[in-house]
């Protein structure tokens, strides 16, 4: 057999979403092409639907309960496997960068990697930085803690495609959020290839959905349904586009995060993590004798 | 049932000094507004005063003033000086305690004993809160170098006039800003007679501006390009509006709104504190409270004897002149109010429930309800999904705790919920679990400067009170 004369075939991988820990093609049968810089096809990437949204979000609103009832600890130790599981996969996101045009990816990537890291670290410490004892005029034991907003669409920045993607993912489900992403539409490859490393590092299924698309087509469907707790709209770039979305929003009074210019390199803050966060304050009732000897 | 008979006990009006009528308050002095509406008592129907109603041009003045004030003088100046004038207000509040105190029964309708014991005390403590942190900004985890946001428009509701008040502008001015803050337009006198105060204070012109007027006076404020914040307590519709309005532009926003509060008895609750906590919860200012405990969520085994000790209580609840030291529950705000309580009510009926008011005699001038509990009371009925904003109680029973959280967070609403049970460890379990901002263990509408009250869902976004308190009006 003149097996010499061939080079052999590499086998390509089907970009497909990432849903509830699945990887299902859209609902719709429809895919768009991915070009890399020079404009030559890469992938078929699917082209997610109004239908796959709303799978979208039930299998994030299905992971709430597991996923803020999970301790801090132990999401925190989630957070630090997947950054550990992409930095075993580093020279792949390199090469999908790359095909992007992306100069410097390698920094890019090790930043991404060290992003998880970052948020790893906070899971277990955010409540002590942003909740506490109020000391009232009485006799109550106050308390404030931080808790999950709920389910967080989140338009991923088009340009950022894993650095960016990274840095308003973890923030959101660091906190137990649970979230559905809309990738980069141009760049939505890192972002399938983020969610292999997610269904390795022991995350439960539905904590990150993503959907990869037309923003402009799914984030309106995000916008105003009924059973999405808070919007990140970093990646909408059309100025009238974040207006309706924010608009439609109200409808059910979302916490959003307007588009703002971001350097993704710097330092992140935790301004990411608290717009998604709720504070609760609990009043116990303090007496010797038990409530009975207590005036309410 | 006898009830004790008691003879009035009337707080004098002659504290309180009632102009005929009132301008706007801008840049330090009283203006004509471009209209005016009068301000009524509710439990009499007596107009009080004549008030100024504030236009878009009004408003463009009152914020231009404020523009001024914030770049010339309040936003330049050391925060221990803001600190200092912050004080000098929650000395003077309290000088005056007793006048305000009556001023706002009159307005608002809410008995004196919780203007005078409750309203009024916790506003001079919310100054006197805030004033302390105006020096310490960068200590409060917002960044190294916090900044206001410059002009605040601040827009409140009827039910807690002044201390509304209060919790918008204390933290507003403590953080740098200056404030443009529209009352209620059936309670703006308390308002009017801050504003003298900042006068008496000798605060400078343009730091605080009180314009007054209805919804298009408020939409003026929200829609106004020069205001920097939007802060908002009220209804929930409302809220959305605003939320609306403000998409697309660079304005922060805060939203305290409405709720359909849990309050849980369990079956080892202390029977006759919880029934204490539950008048308290839903009773307390006529139930015209955001937080009101006003789905009561009894666990079965004991619902029998909570209601029979629950009625008890309400035949002893005196219902009148809210000036009178003895009164429970003073007039419902406006006959607009008294409207939507009676349709909410009447719904209530319709839809199978059924209502149980103890025998009282209602003054026949002015507007009010009697205290009112429903039982047999479904998830799906009007009276436990919609805010009544009344003295009207939705009764439902549980069995098991779980049950208890999920009935508890069965609504789009997440501002308050209350906990009876005497095991420690179920309340913190069931704490945890309900989807609310403020939680109650054995006790009901307790609220202090030093303690974030807000909500979660569709009760709004942002905490009012405490270090959490800062935020809103702070650029980090």
């Amino acid at each position: 057999m003149p097996t010499k004369d061939f080079k052999r075939l590499a086998v390509r991988k089907t970009y497909k979403l990432f849903i509830g820990g699945a990887f299902p093609r859209s609902e719709s049968g429809r895919s768009y092409v991915v070009a890399d810089a020079k404009g030559q096809f890469v992938a078929n990437a699917s082209q997610a639907s109004r239908k796959d949204a709303r799978d979208a979000v039930l299998a994030a609103r299905g992971a709430v309960a597991q996923w803020s009832g999970a301790t801090a600890y132990n999401r925190g130790q989630i957070l630090y496997r997947i950054a550990e599981m992409l930095e075993g996969r580093r020279d792949q996101f390199v090469a999908e960068l790359r095909t992007f045009g992306v100069k410097n990816a390698d920094a890019e990537v090790d930043a991404a990697i060290d992003r998880w890291v970052w948020y790893a670290g906070w899971s277990d410490k955010l409540a002590q930085v942003v909740g506490g004892a109020n000391p009232v005029a009485g006799p109550y034991f106050n308390l404030s803690a931080p808790e999950p907003t709920g389910v967080v669409a989140v338009i991923a920045p088009a340009e950022s495609a894993l650095l960016g993607l990274v840095s308003v993912v973890a923030p959101v489900i660091v906190t137990g959020n649970t979230a559905v992403v809309v990738a980069s539409p141009d760049r939505p490859l890192p972002a399938i290839t983020l969610a292999e490393v997610l269904a390795t590092s022991d995350l439960p299924g539905g904590v990150i959905n993503i959907l990869t698309g037309s923003p402009a087509e799914i984030a309106p469907w995000l916008a105003s349904h009924s059973d999405v707790n808070g919007i990140d709209l970093t990646g909408i770039a059309d100025h009238a586009l974040a207006k309706d979305l924010e608009v439609a929003a109200a409808d059910t009074l979302k916490r959003v995060i307007r588009p703002f210019a971001v350097d993704w390199s710097a330092d992140p803050g935790i301004g990411r993590m608290t717009p998604f966060l709720e504070t609760k304050t609990v009043w116990h009732t303090k007496s010797f004798e038990g409530v009975k000897g207590s005036a309410y | 049932m006898a009830i004790f008979e008691y003879a009035p006990a009337p707080e004098s009006r002659s504290i309180v000094n009632i102009k005929p009528s009132y301008g706007l308050f801008i840049d330090g002095d009283f203006v004509d507004g471009a209209g005016s509406f009068k301000s009524i008592s509710p439990a009499s129907e007596e107009v009080l005063a004549e008030i100024s109603e504030a236009s878009e041009a009004d408003v463009d003045r009152a914020v231009a003033a404020a523009r001024r004030a914030y770049e010339q003088v309040w936003g330049p100046m050391p925060g221990a000086e803001r600190a200092k004038y912050l004080f000098r207000i929650a000395r003077i509040i309290q000088e005056r305690a007793r006048e305000l105190a009556v001023l706002e029964s009159l307005d608002n309708g809410k008995p004196i004993r919780e203007s005078r014991d409750v309203d009024v005390p916790l506003v001079a403590a919310h100054f006197f809160y805030y004033a302390g942190w105006a020096d310490k900004l960068e200590h409060a985890g917002f960044g190294p170098h916090p900044r206001p946001h410059g002009v605040a428009g601040q827009i409140i509701p009827w039910n807690f006039p002044l201390l509304m008040l209060a919790w918008k502008i204390a933290p507003a001015l403590a953080c740098g800003n200056t404030v443009v803050l529209k009352p209620a337009e059936t309670t703006p006198l308390t308002a009017l007679l801050f504003a003298e105060i900042c006068q008496q204070a000798e605060l400078p012109p343009g730091v605080v501006n009180i314009v007054t007027g209805a919804g298009a006076t408020g939409a003026a404020i929200v829609n106004h390009p020069d205001v920097d914040k939007v802060a908002f307590t009220g209804s929930t519709e409302v809220g959305r509006i605003i939320a609306r309005a403000v998409a697309g532009t660079g304005k922060k926003v805060t939203l305290e709104l409405g709720g359909k509060a849990a309050n849980i008895v369990f079956e080892d609750a202390p029977v006759d504190q919880a029934v204490e906590g539950i008048v308290n919860g839903i009773f307390f200012n006529q139930g015209h409270v955001c937080c009101a405990g006003s789905r009561l969520l009894v666990q079965e085994s004991v619902a029998d004897e909570v209601l029979e000790s629950l009625k008890r209580r309400m035949a002893t609840l005196r219902v009148g002149d809210p000036l009178d030291k003895n009164t429970d529950i003073g007039a419902i705000n406006s006959a607009e109010q008294l409207a939507r309580i009676k349709e909410l009510t009447a719904a209530g009926a319709q839809e199978g429930a059924e209502a149980w008011s103890p025998p009282c005699e209602l003054p026949a001038r002015g507007f009010w309800f009697a205290p009112t509990i429903f039982t047999g009371v479904s998830q799906a009925h009007r009276i436990a999904r919609e805010e009544i904003f009344g003295p009207v109680l939705s009764i439902l029973t549980f069995r098991t705790p779980a049950e208890a959280v999920e009935k508890a967070n069965n609504t789009p609403y997440g501002l308050s919920a209350g906990i009876w049970t005497e095991k420690g460890s179920r309340i913190l379990a069931v704490a945890d679990q309900l989807r609310a901002g403020v939680v109650w263990a054995n006790t009901f509408n307790k609220f202090d400067p030093a303690s974030p009250f807000g909500g979660y869902k569709e009760s709004g976004y942002g905490r009012e009170g405490g270090r959490h308190g800062l935020e809103a009006y702070l650029a980090h």
